[in-house]
């Protein structure tokens, strides 16, 4: 039943570009047939790469919407300026929505664990609306989190941008159905099919600049419960901790309070590359306080509006 | 260099679909350690005997305190030979939906059945829903086989029943295999308690099937999702059509036929996300210039003049309805999308309404409940460019959408018989 060689061959998309292709048509069937789309953009690598994809969608003409940002206030300053450069070198409009000043204004209040992960869900909602935005992209992937295996590639939010899994569009084919009435809204996943490897592997293939937190470097570092978090002015030691210098880096772009580190002598993309193939832990559980409050911590989330 | 393939999972509730998608993970050692770990601790903490592999891929709340899977879950693995993606589809009666959604794009069904029950009703509908989206390739999995002391009588008798049920349906490869994926037999590796059983093991028989001939290569179907037009000094000539090659292969040089207009033209140009390319086939994603200036929008479809999609406003379909609130009537009107187009769509007559375990035509069915599927007949505002499913799925698939909900309630698979 073997087909001749040479057609399977010469006919066969490795299965990076079959991934980079199943991503550029999903953005642009979003750009075709909704109103006004933003990209949810958080200065880590899978946003990078959905960023960098849309480019390509979209060349020679640019990326017909803008880049959207929810700063939690909480954010590493190399993340900060990465995102400022990345926008204005790809000539992408940069909206951001603040935490703080939503704080300010009363819209939201600060958690007892000082955690912004949840109130930032408000904030992403308040934006979207204020800009009326009727798509997000986000990066999300469906190797990341149990609870976004579940989802589809369109993910329709009602009108509090709430997510319901129990009752989800049935996603047939690639027959996307963006349709909403005015206040609801879909977020959109291009790299569903994607896993971190493939998103480095692409990094790697493509030259992709990423913030220079995804390598390692000696670090101060302190150890909570088997976490390594860098020490800044958003982990400061407490009593009677002790920081030490190690080798690490960042799998994950988190709040700075949030995101730890892991020990790693990766030093650049290919170093990563490596690594990532023979990781034992995903990045989530490595690396982000957030997703150890409970199993169904992430799932919670995203039925309040979160990505 | 690894290849892409998609497979669907489907079975009746208690088949084991969870635990042997589970269990492919973790002894083809796609499974992380955290995520093990944490399967182990809620495995423990429910006071389970054994770990409980189906955790891993019911990751909703619900589905995890009641024990079932309630939506198509997806979760991607690699081998050295292959990548895949997996869908769970969940196996309740009202949740058929999900098995449509995940069979849709999945170039192999694996169908489960429970050594101990044998072909049930499920699995029956399952084969004939897998038939019915066109996956080229079925596996019937005959699960727990631990549960009947390996015996290979069971098997065969099962894998008689099913073959016998099979041969009335369209299916181009079936395999049978004979596994447990509570203990991992036959699943990643080779059972030494079935020594009767001289076929590969699960793992293996998806690692060597043969999907990329399944591929339509031959008819040029290009539906333009996209025009790209750069508004700067530099590019002003430039006018792209963006799309997905949806069957077919497309050169610089070839002469095209551009519907609905059927204007033929010459592709001057393919710019795929790596530059300029000689060819273009499905899945690629590309941008194709055209000779001459011509009105060419979304929902156009580019093909070659000699083979071109039937345009017709007059569509005869198998659906499978997926609306719990209200059945498909004739007269009702829908929004339909075809490749990159919506049109409205009238249906005009249920033909008949197929009785999915006996495979028997109910002529007198007048209307399509939830989970049921039949032959209808619609027609459409405009004209739609179209192929017979079992030629293109791509261009012989459409979705149903409910105009006042906005929900998608039907999915379309084209007979061939459509008028002109």
């Amino acid at each position: 039943m073997a087909a001749p060689i040479t057609r399977s061959i010469s006919y066969a998309l490795p299965t990076l570009r079959a991934l980079e292709a199943e991503s550029i048509g999903i953005i642009r069937e979003v750009a075709a047939e909704m109103q006004r789309p933003a990209l949810l953009f958080s200065g880590g690598k899978d946003s990078v790469v959905l960023s960098h994809l849309a480019r390509k969608a979209f060349a020679p003409a640019r990326v017909p919407f803008p880049l959207l940002h929810v700063d939690t206030g909480l954010n590493f300053p190399e993340v900060l300026a990465f995102r400022d450069r990345w926008a204005d070198e790809q000539r992408l409009r940069l909206v951001v929505a603040s935490v703080p000043d939503a704080i300010e204004r009363g819209l939201v209040r600060e958690e007892p664990n000082g955690s912004r992960n949840r109130i930032q869900t408000p904030v992403l909602l308040e934006a979207a609306e204020a800009n009326r935005f009727d798509a997000l992209f986000g990066g999300a992937r469906r190797d990341e989190e149990k609870s976004r295996a579940k989802e589809r590639v369109f993910s329709f939010r009602d009108e509090f941008g709430q997510w319901d899994p129990k009752d989800q569009r049935p996603e047939v084919w690639s027959l996307y159905n963006g349709r909403v009435h005015p206040g609801e809204s879909i977020r959109v996943f291009p790299l569903s099919s994607w896993t971190e490897l493939d998103v480095w592997t692409y990094i790697a293939e493509e030259g992709i600049p990423v913030p220079s937190l995804y390598f390692a470097a000696e670090r101060e570092v302190v150890d909570r419960g088997g976490m390594l978090y860098a020490v800044n002015r958003f982990v400061p030691l407490k009593n009677g901790e002790r920081s030490d210098v190690r080798s690490v880096r960042y799998r994950t772009m988190g709040d700075a309070n949030l995101t730890a580190a892991v020990e790693s002598r990766a030093a650049d993309v290919h170093a990563v590359v490596e690594e990532v193939a023979s990781a034992r832990i995903t990045e989530r559980g490595a690396t982000r306080g957030d997703d150890r409050v409970s199993e169904s911590a992430m799932e919670d989330r995203k039925r309040e509006g979160y990505f | 260099m690894t290849d892409l393939v998609r497979f669907a999972t489907a079975g009746s509730v208690d088949d084991g679909k969870s635990t042997l998608i589970g269990r492919l993970l973790l002894d083809s050692r796609s499974l992380l350690d955290d995520h093990l770990a944490s399967v182990e601790r809620v495995s423990r903490e429910r006071g389970d005997d054994y770990t409980d592999l189906a955790l891993l891929t019911d990751g909703l709340r619900a589905e995890r305190e009641q024990g079932i899977t309630i939506d198509v879950a997806y979760r991607s693995f690699t081998t050295p030979r292959r990548r895949f993606i997996v869908a769970d589809t969940p196996g309740h009666v009202q949740y058929t939906r999900n098995m449509v959604t995940g069979a849709s794009t999945a170039d192999v069904a694996l169908i489960l059945v429970d050594a101990r029950k044998g072909v049930s009703e499920q699995s029956r509908r399952h084969a004939f829903l897998a038939s019915l989206l066109g996956v080229p390739h079925l596996v019937l999995v005959v699960n727990k086989m631990d549960l009947v002391g390996w015996d290979q009588d069971v098997f065969d008798a099962i894998r008689a029943e099913f073959a016998d049920f099979a041969s009335r349906l369209r299916i181009h490869d079936l395999a049978f295999l004979p596994v447990s994926a509570l203990h991992g037999d036959n699943v990643v590796d080779r059972s030494a308690r079935m020594p009767w059983y001289d076929g590969s093991t699960l793992l293996g028989h998806l690692e060597r099937l043969h999907v990329s001939s399944d591929r339509n290569l031959v008819d040029v179907r290009f539906p333009v999702q996209y025009v790209i037009r750069p508004q700067s000094s530099t590019t002003v000539d430039y006018r792209g059509f963006a799309g997905t090659v949806a069957s077919g292969v497309l050169k610089p040089g070839d002469r095209v036929t551009v519907l609905p207009s059927g204007f033929e033209t010459t592709i001057t140009a393919i710019d795929s996300p790596t530059g300029p390319v000689e060819e273009a086939y499905p899945p690629m994603a590309v941008v194709v210039r055209l000779a001459d200036e011509l009105d060419v929008s979304r929902g156009d479809m580019i093909c070659r003049p000699q083979n071109a999609a039937t345009v017709t406003q007059d569509l005869d379909a198998q659906v499978c309805w997926m609306d719990e609130r209200a059945p498909l009537t004739p007269g009702r009107v829908y929004a339909l999308k075809h490749t990159t187009r919506w049109v409205r769509a009238k249906v005009t007559d249920v033909a008949y309404r197929v009785d999915v375990d006996t495979l028997h035509r109910d002529q007198e069915a007048t209307a399509l409940a939830l989970n049921e599927i039949g032959r209808v007949r619609l027609r459409t505002t405009s004209p739609l460019f179209v192929d017979p499913y079992r030629d293109n799925r791509a261009t012989g698939s459409f979705i149903l959408v409910d105009e006042a909900t906005n929900r998608t309630v039907g999915a379309g698979m084209l007979t061939g018989s459509h008028g002109t």
